[in-house]
């Protein structure tokens, strides 16, 4: 899975029938500190993610597992919206 | 599979049913000599792991796997905690690591 923020929304209407009242977002994958990574994706929004600032995106055939996309021509799901992310602190002997 | 260190954990209550209860964890991936290389994951717990611990994770559709009964999004899961770092043995290294 990767954190990605949302760029913006995607309108299709002429789509896979399996698609309709899918909503289609933007999204760029972020690495943890919050610093873009070069990719972008469209994916599909399971939570109503709208415009928060990060969420949470799966990837690969793990995507039709998402709510409501089962048997889906999608292969990038948003599953969560991220509320806080915590680091460990580097340990020192490395 | 590939062994990597726990590094932090990722908070989500607005999620997928079925990543309810489950824990989000951030992953830093280790090469054969438990150095950190590449970039961290995330990747969802299925063993109970904590903070720092040496863990390993699997990808792909088969990630879903631990969670047979719901369908769970998730392409990346960890699905073992290694004992301690002694516990992995590289025959190559003269030292143990």
């Amino acid at each position: 899975m990767r954190i990605a923020r949302i760029l913006g929304t995607v309108v299709s209407t002429q789509k896979d029938e399996r698609l309709r009242g899918k909503k289609l977002l933007v999204v760029k994958p972020i690495n943890i500190d919050g610093s873009d990574r070069d990719d972008y994706v469209v994916a599909v929004d399971t939570v109503g993610a709208g415009f928060h600032e990060r969420v949470l995106i799966v990837g690969g055939s793990s995507a039709r597992m998402a709510e409501g996309n089962k048997d889906c021509p999608v292969d990038t799901a948003i599953v969560g919206v991220i509320d806080s992310i915590e680091l460990t602190k580097p340990d020192k002997k490395k | 599979m590939q062994l990597a260190r726990v590094i932090g954990n990722v908070v989500s209550t607005v999620k997928n049913k079925s990543l309810r209860g489950r824990k989000i964890m951030i992953v830093q991936n280790l090469d054969e000599k438990l150095e950190p290389v590449g970039q961290p994951l995330v990747a969802l717990d299925a063993a109970g792991c904590g903070m720092g611990e040496l863990v390993f994770w699997c990808r792909g559709k088969e990630a879903a796997f631990p969670f047979k009964r719901d369908p769970t999004p998730t392409d990346c899961t960890i699905v073992a905690i290694v004992d301690s770092d002694e516990h992995v043995n590289n025959f190559e290294l003269k030292t143990k690591n």
